[in-house]
C-alpha cells in the first residue's frame, strides 16, 4: 500500500493546539482503541466458549476438559464419550470456527465498503456480492438434478459451493467493470449498476424457484436463510485462508478510507491511491464474502448493521471500525448460532432468521434512540 | 419545552416495547415446536414405555424420510424409534417423537443428542457433513435407495429389513404388497378404460400451478392405477398455462390434498386458466390423495395405488379391500 501518512483527523482541526492537548487526544485514542478491541475480544472469546460447552448434547467441564486434552496425548480420570468427542470435535468446534470467521468477514466486507462508497446504505450484497452468490447457488441447485446422471450428495454439494464462490467473484467483478470509465470507478456508476446486477440475480433466483420442485424449493430457502450447519475441517481448510486474509489485510485499509470520507479529491491529494485502494478492498471484499457465503449461504443483516452499531458507539474513525467490526460480526454470529441450535433442539432454526430477529429490533431501538439525542446524521 | 422528555420517554418505551415483542414472539415460536412435541409425548404414556422397553433389548433409531420412518414402523420396530424428522408424517404415532429438522437439512448433533444405535435415513437425506459428523461419532449409518418405482419401494422395504435383522419380515411385507398391486392390477385389467389424468402440482404462497410429465414418479403412479398421464412432450415438471391446459384436456385432475388446500380447494382449482373447459372440470372428477401417500413409494404403495385406481374406474366398483 502507498498510502503515505495522513493527518489523524483532529490534527487536521486543531493546527494551532498546544502539542500536549494533542498528545493527549492521541493517548485517549489509544486508551479507547485498546478498550474496545479489548472488550470485544473478550465477548467473542466468551460466547465461543460456551458455543462449544452447549448444545443438544449435554457435555461436562470436566469432560470436555479431558476431551481437549486427550487431543493433546493425555489421559484424564474423566473419560468422554465417543459420542461427545465426535460432537466437540467434528460438529461444535469447525462449527464455531466458521461462525467466527464468516460473522467477522462479513461485517468487515460491510465496514470496508460502506467506508470505500461513504454510504450508509453500502453492503457486500450492493456491489453484487452475495446476489452473485445466491443467484448462481440456486441455479446449481435446480441444475444438478437435470444432469443425465445422478451426482453422490458429497459432491452436489460441493458443486453449489463453487458455483456460490464463482458466482460472488463474477458478479462482483461484471459491476466492477461496468463502472470504470476512463480507467476510472464512479461510486454512483458502481452503486447504480450494483443495484442492476442485483436485480438481474434475483430475477434468475425467482426463476429458478418457479421451475424447483418441492425439496429443491426447500433447499433454496435453507440457503437463502444461511446456517453453519455444513462447517467441517475440510471445508474450513479451504475457505478460511481467504477469510483470515481478509480479516487482516481490510484493517490496513482503515487510514486510507479516513482519508475518503473527506472526499474522493481531497484523498487523492493527501496522497492515498483511490483507484488501487478501491480495487484492493472490492477484491478482497469479494474473495472473502464469496468464500464465506459458499459455505454458510446467505446471512442477512450481520455486513450492514454491525458497522454502523459500532460507528454510533466508537464513532467513524476506520483504523478502530474495520478491526472492531470483525471482531463484533464474529461474536453476533456465534452468538446467534448458540441460539438457533439450542432454542428448538433437536431441531434447528435458520441463522439468518435468528440474525435479523436480534439484531433489527435492537439497531431500530438504537436508531430511535440516536434521533432523539440528534446525534444522527 | 415539557413535552419533549415525555416524548422521548414514550418513544424509548415504545421501541423497547417493540424490541421485547420481537424476541417474545420469536422465543415462543421457537418454543412452541418443543412444547408441541413433549405435550404430545405426555398424552403418550404407552408408547413411551413401550420405547424404553424396547431400547433395553435393542438399540434406539433414528428415521429420516416419510418412506423410511413407515417402513420400520410396518416392520413392527416403531417402539424403537426415538424421533424422525418433520417429513415423517405416517403412522400417526410418529408424532409423539421428537420432530427433528427435514432430512435434506439435518443436524447432526440434534439426532445424536437422542442417543441412537442406528440412523436410517433416505438416500435424498443431507447435507452429507452431517452424514459424516453421524458416522465419526460411532453411529451405524444405512442409507435407503430413495427411487420412485414398485422396484424401489422393494429396493427400500429389503434395504431397511436387512439393516433391522428383520428380513423375513420384509419379505413378507414385500409378498403382502405384490399380492395387493397384483389385485389392483386385475381389477385395472378388466376395463379397457385409461382415463387421461393429469397431475397438477400447487403449493401454498406459489402463484403457478406445475404438471408433471413425463419420467415423473407422478405419471408412474398414474400408470400403475389404469390410467395414462395426459401431459407428455417434456420431463419433469412444467407450468400450467391456459393452452397446455387445453391441448392435455385431461379426463381426471389429480392433486396431493395440501397442494389442493393451498390452491383453494375445488372453487380454486376451476379458476385456473383453462381449467373450466376441461372434461375433468365438466365431470367433476378431481382426485386428490394424501401427500405422504401418493408420492412416497413406501409399504403403502399398494392402498396407494388401489385408492387411486378405484378413483380412476369408478365404474369398476370400489373393491379395495381393508
Amino acid at each position: 500500500m502507498s498510502v503515505t501518512t495522513l493527518p489523524r483527523p483532529a490534527e487536521a482541526t486543531a493546527g494551532t493546539a498546544a502539542p500536549e492537548r494533542l498528545c493527549a487526544w492521541a493517548a485517549r485514542e489509544r486508551r479507547k482503541r485498546a478498550a474496545v478491541l479489548g472488550g470485544l475480544t473478550l465477548l467473542l472469546a466468551a460466547l465461543a466458549m460456551i458455543s462449544v460447552a452447549t448444545g443438544a448434547v449435554s457435555v461436562s467441564p470436566a469432560e470436555l476438559g479431558a476431551i481437549f486434552l486427550g487431543k493433546l496425548g493425555l489421559t484424564t480420570s474423566v473419560e468422554a464419550s465417543r459420542v461427545q468427542e465426535a460432537v466437540i470435535w467434528s460438529i461444535r468446534l469447525p462449527r464455531v470456527v466458521l461462525g467466527i470467521l464468516a460473522g467477522a468477514t462479513l461485517a468487515i466486507g460491510g465496514a470496508a465498503i460502506q467506508g470505500l462508497f461513504r454510504n450508509p446504505l453500502a453492503e457486500p450484497g450492493l456491489i453484487g456480492t452475495s446476489s452473485g452468490a445466491a443467484m448462481a447457488a440456486v441455479i446449481a441447485i435446480v441444475a444438478v438434478t437435470h444432469l443425465p446422471f445422478t451426482l453422490p450428495a458429497a459432491a452436489m454439494s460441493w458443486i453449489v459451493s463453487l458455483a456460490a464462490f464463482a458466482g460472488a467473484l463474477a458478479a462482483t467483478f461484471l459491476v466492477y467493470r461496468l463502472s470504470l470509465v476512463g480507467g476510472r470507478t464512479m461510486v454512483a456508476t458502481m452503486l447504480l449498476t450494483g443495484i442492476a446486477v442485483n436485480a438481474l440475480a434475483f430475477s434468475v433466483v425467482g426463476l429458478m424457484m418457479f421451475l424447483a420442485d418441492d425439496a429443491q424449493l426447500r433447499t433454496i430457502a435453507f440457503w437463502n436463510l444461511g446456517s453453519l450447519t455444513p462447517a467441517n475441517w475440510s471445508s474450513l481448510a479451504v475457505v478460511a485462508p481467504l477469510m483470515v486474509i481478509a480479516c487482516v489485510a481490510l484493517p490496513m485499509m482503515g487510514r486510507a478510507m479516513d482519508a475518503l470520507a473527506l472526499g474522493e479529491a481531497e484523498a487523492h491529494h493527501l496522497g492515498v491511491a483511490v483507484q488501487r485502494v478501491r480495487f484492493l478492498t472490492v477484491l478482497l471484499v469479494a474473495l472473502s464474502v464469496g468464500a464465506a457465503v459458499s459455505v454458510t449461504g446467505v446471512i442477512s443483516f450481520v455486513g450492514l448493521v454491525v458497522p454502523h452499531l459500532l460507528r454510533l458507539a466508537v464513532g467513524p474513525n476506520h483504523r478502530l471500525l474495520l478491526p472492531a467490526s470483525a471482531l463484533l460480526g464474529a461474536a453476533l454470529l456465534v452468538g446467534a448460532d448458540l441460539l438457533a441450535r439450542t432454542i428448538a433442539a433437536p431441531a434447528e432454526l435458520p441463522l439468518g432468521v435468528v440474525t435479523a430477529l436480534l439484531g433489527a429490533p435492537y439497531f431500530l431501538w438504537l436508531l430511535i434512540r440516536e434521533r432523539e439525542r440528534g446525534t444522527l446524521l | 419545552m415539557t413535552s419533549k422528555p415525555a416524548r422521548r420517554l414514550s418513544n424509548d418505551f415504545l421501541a423497547r416495547a417493540a424490541l421485547a415483542c420481537c424476541l417474545a414472539g420469536s422465543l415462543w415460536l421457537a418454543g412452541c415446536e418443543k412444547a408441541e412435541s413433549a405435550s404430545a409425548s405426555s398424552t403418550a404414556p404407552s408408547a413411551e414405555a413401550q420405547a424404553s422397553q424396547a431400547a433395553e433389548s435393542a438399540g434406539l433409531l433414528v428415521t429420516l424420510g416419510g418412506d423410511v420412518t413407515e417402513i420400520v414402523f410396518a416392520l413392527g420396530e416403531g417402539p424403537r424409534v426415538a424421533g424422525s424428522d418433520r417429513g415423517s408424517l405416517y403412522p400417526p404415532q410418529v408424532h409423539a417423537l421428537p420432530r427433528l429438522d427435514y432430512h435434506r437439512q439435518m443436524s447432526a448433533e440434534g439426532i445424536l443428542s437422542l442417543e441412537p444405535e442406528m440412523v436410517l435415513l433416505t438416500a435424498e437425506a443431507g447435507p452429507p457433513t452431517a452424514i459424516e459428523q453421524l458416522r465419526s461419532a460411532g453411529v451405524k449409518v444405512v442409507t435407503v435407495p430413495a427411487e420412485a418405482s414398485v422396484e424401489g419401494a422393494e429396493a427400500k422395504i429389503r434395504a431397511v429389513a436387512e439393516a433391522l435383522d428383520a428380513t423375513e419380515k420384509g419379505d413378507a411385507l414385500i409378498a403382502a404388497m405384490r399380492a395387493d398391486l397384483a389385485a389392483a392390477r386385475d381389477r385395472v385389467a378388466q376395463t379397457e378404460e385409461r382415463p387421461a389424468v393429469l397431475f397438477v402440482y400447487a403449493r401454498a404462497g406459489q402463484g403457478a400451478a406445475m404438471v408433471a410429465g413425463e419420467n415423473s414418479p407422478a405419471e408412474t403412479m398414474i400408470e400403475l392405477s389404469g390410467g395414462r398421464n395426459a401431459a407428455s412432450g417434456f420431463e419433469g415438471f412444467k407450468p400450467l398455462t391456459p393452452e397446455a391446459m387445453l391441448e392435455f384436456n385431461p379426463d381426471v385432475v389429480l392433486m396431493l390434498d395440501k397442494g389442493f388446500e393451498a390452491i383453494g380447494g375445488e372453487e380454486g382449482l376451476m379458476g385456473l386458466p383453462g381449467m373450466a373447459e376441461t372434461t375433468a372440470a365438466r365431470k367433476g372428477r378431481f382426485v386428490t390423495l394424501p401427500d405422504n401417500l401418493l408420492l412416497s413409494f413406501g409399504p403403502r404403495l399398494a392402498e396407494a395405488v388401489a385408492r387411486l385406481s378405484d378413483a380412476l374406474h369408478p365404474a369398476a366398483g370400489a373393491t379395495t379391500g381393508g
